[in-house]
């Protein structure tokens, strides 16, 4: 018995090295990318996915959702800290801080021109690429899944209101709200606690600082300051306008968010991002007009480029160079006209390249009714040159200012609190974590 | 002259032991450990040079007042929602117990929730219980505000315990319900013989008689309702730790401190707390409840 064990498992070993000798056919070359996205949009990820594999014969891409952004970034983390880390990873807009300071991924410029492709840096949109980049303009990751918010609003019910313009500016809104109000409108304009749509985009259109030093771009000693800029009064503002129920809060905590708020004809306007759009235009029932515009500006003001949503893909570094090959090809193909077209129509987010968006216009996407006001999304990223506020947001742990500026909200608009005491509040906690931030990255330098 | 069997070999013993030491090792004692280096560095998310700092973690969080604040709602939860859950538990055993027609089938129904993972739990309340829809909604519409979690932190609070006992209540059932089991029999029909009542009896007989069960749920709940994964689940689901911090329990805040704010040395510090915290109402639990439990 023992013998015929023995000669079999020196057979299998034999076997198993004959395989590994001779190849019948060359490998492919594996790689792995996590993204955080689930549900419809995480479909559509694996159907880029499955495009690549079908394009050529030398690498397999496998993608894998880890559900949201923050369980992708901190499953990353984890990863690389194991080093199994993925090769190409995809990080939300305010964890590029937290990427670039780890030291732990490869240069999106190097990457490629490494690996021998060429990329033209320049037609990336600069309101997209800046922020990705370092402060002088080098691309450290690819930007992916871009967004922007928009404002959203029911063309049906303006028109029954006897609303004859468009809200472009809050004096505007607030007009709108009373008539939409006087018509019997319980919710003329919906909101939620979303720092992004309401500080965050409403401070780069203003040309506001969320932060000093440039929203962080030159130095890890950068303060918030939306206790001390316009946003306080903007902030006032919404709170006598929720006050007088013209403008209404919409949570998940109350039964209902804002975007489904929007579609069931609750609302009648609300901020969102534009990679709602896909969504608003299925959930509504057909035959309501309804529209997208740029977020509003207060009168008087100058309107800046609004800063971009999204996340961008990371290549990770300490992989095996044949694994480079792959995502530095996976990246050349996302990045083609064909692909970038097929991603905007399946999904809604906007194209990050001009040649892209040119493309686009030119087959007459935005023409075709269900995609009507979606190029207002790349009108609005690229109204001006960003300038020094509008460029991003560059701030260690800024999901946990978010989270902060959430509870602000919270307390403001569900529980009575001062505008200005809860600002203040928020500007503190946020400060005593950047500190903490700049001190455990101490002698860091940005760029 | 007692005869005892004793192995004589050293390592037998120890072999035996040696994989259930290796699990603990693992899974306990490393861990522990790196929490106790991150607690006293700054730790760099993705690893590399970590500055030590002594206890300048602890002081930040000591000093916080919010962190305090979440002691309180963390003891607040763990309490109540510990008594809650005995109570309903030791309710519908004594119910069950009493193998009217039906018990059976409703036997399997208390068991039921336990079943269920908190944060689909949470889920599922989030709707039944949402403000604006669900059937809070029309006592909302009746006196406007009358159950509003996501205004008040009162009804917040009460809401998240509300979960926990539904989702715990089950599994305390169980073991009350097995406790009652061994009740001798002979006790409640001689009393009831005397003509005492089923409150009666319960009152008197059943419950005295469950003192270790229900000190062994005290602490397993207490336990449960401070690092459990569902307190979490359940927060994490529902009132997302607001409104304004009024649900933000314990657990909820180191894991919003480490994987949101990526400060993983805050929340090792935090972490550490806790452990002390619990070892400190353990010790309390068991220096002075235990006193008055009689195991025979």
């Amino acid at each position: 018995m023992k013998t015929s064990v023995l000669s079999s498992t020196v057979a299998g070993l034999m076997m198993a090295a004959s395989f590994g000798a001779a190849p019948a056919f060359a490998e492919k070359t594996k790689f792995e990318f996590w993204y955080g996205l689930s549900g419809d949009l995480g479909e559509r990820v694996q159907d880029m996915c499955k495009k690549f594999n079908e394009s050529q014969s030398d690498f397999e891409i496998a993608c894998t959702s880890q559900g949201d952004y923050a369980t992708n970034l901190q499953n990353t983390i984890a990863a690389y800290r194991a080093k199994k880390q993925p090769a190409i990873t995809q990080i939300y807009d305010v964890g590029t801080l937290d990427l670039m300071l780890s030291k732990a991924y490869v240069p999106a410029r190097k990457l490629m021109e490494d690996n021998g492709y060429k990329i033209d840096w320049a037609n990336y949109f600069p309101g997209i690429a800046n922020y990705y980049a370092t402060s002088t303009g080098e691309m450290n990751s690819f930007p992916f899944n871009s967004s922007t918010a928009m404002f959203y609003y029911n063309v049906d019910a303006f028109q029954k209101a006897g609303i004859d313009f468009k809200p472009d500016t809050w004096e505007q809104v607030e007009e709108a709200a009373r008539k939409l109000k006087a018509a019997g409108y319980e919710c003329p304009l919906g909101f939620n606690f979303d720092s992004w749509a309401i500080m965050e985009q409403f401070s780069a259109i203003h040309n506001q600082p969320i932060a000093t030093k440039g929203n962080g771009y030159e130095g890890l000693d950068a303060d918030i300051v939306v206790n001390k800029t316009k946003f306080v009064d903007h902030l006032k503002f919404f709170k006598r306008m929720a006050d007088e129920k013209l403008f209404v809060v919409k949570t998940k905590q109350l039964g209902m968010d804002v975007v489904p708020a929007f579609t069931s004809q609750t609302c009648q306007m609300m901020s969102t991002s534009i990679a709602d759009h896909g969504t608003v235009g299925k959930t509504l029932p057909e035959g309501v007009k309804w529209d997208v515009a740029m977020l509003p500006v207060w009168k008087g003001t100058e309107r800046h480029n609004s800063l971009v949503g999204g996340a961008s893909l990371w290549v990770m570094d300490g992989r095996p160079a044949a694994e480079y090959k792959g995502a530095a090809a996976f990246l050349n193909f996302i990045a083609t006209p064909e692909m970038t077209e097929w991603w905007s129509t399946v999904t809604g987010y906007i194209p990050v390249t001009k040649t892209g968006f040119e493309a686009m216009k030119a087959s007459g996407f935005y023409d075709k009714p269900m995609y009507k006001g979606r190029e207002r999304a790349i009108e609005s990223l690229s109204f001006t040159p960003p300038s020094e506020n509008t460029r991003g947001i560059r701030l260690g742990g800024f999901t946990q200012v978010r989270k902060d500026t959430a509870t602000a909200l919270e307390a403001i608009f569900m529980q009575n609190a001062d505008v200005q005491s809860e600002l203040d509040k928020l500007a503190e906690r946020s400060n005593a974590n950047l500190r903490r931030f700049e001190k455990t990255y101490e002698g860091a330098k940005l760029n | 002259m007692d005869k005892r069997s004793v192995f004589k070999s050293v390592w037998l013993p120890i072999l035996f032991a040696a994989p259930q030491m290796l699990l603990v090792f693992l899974f306990f004692y490393w861990p522990a450990v790196a929490v106790l280096r991150w607690a006293f560095t700054l730790e760099p998310p993705f690893g590399g040079n970590a500055e030590f700092v002594g206890f300048a973690n602890f002081v930040e969080v000591l000093t916080n007042p919010l962190y305090w604040n979440s002691v309180m709602v963390s003891v607040i939860f763990a309490l109540a929602g510990t008594l809650t859950t005995i109570f309903i538990g030791l309710v519908l055993a004594l119910a069950a117990d009493r193998q009217l027609p039906g018990s059976g089938l409703f036997r399997f129904l208390y068991i039921l929730p336990y079943a269920i993972a908190g944060p689909a739990a949470g889920m599922a309340f989030r709707f039944i219980l949402s403000p604006e829809r669900g059937i809070a909604a029309s006592l909302n519409a009746m006196w406007p505000d009358f159950w509003n979690p996501a205004k008040y932190g009162s009804h917040a609070l009460i809401f998240v315990i509300i979960i926990f006992a539904w989702k715990w209540a089950g599994y305390t059932f169980i073991f009350l319900f097995a406790g009652l089991q061994s009740v001798p029999k002979a006790l409640t029909e001689a009393a009831a013989m005397d003509g005492s009542g089923p409150i009666r009896r319960a009152i008197d007989i059943q419950v005295p008689l469950l003192a270790p069960t229900l000190f062994f749920l005290l602490v397993i709940m207490m336990t449960e309702g401070f690092v459990g994964a569902d307190t979490f689940g359940i927060v994490h689901r529902t009132t997302n730790g607001g409104p304004n911090h009024a649900t933000e329990v314990m657990v909820f805040g180191i894991v919003n401190e480490a994987f949101q704010g990526l400060n993983y040395s805050g929340a090792a510090a935090q972490s550490i707390i806790l452990i002390g915290l619990i070892m400190v109402f353990t010790f309390i639990q068991f220096r002075f409840v235990e006193r008055r439990v009689h195991y025979k």
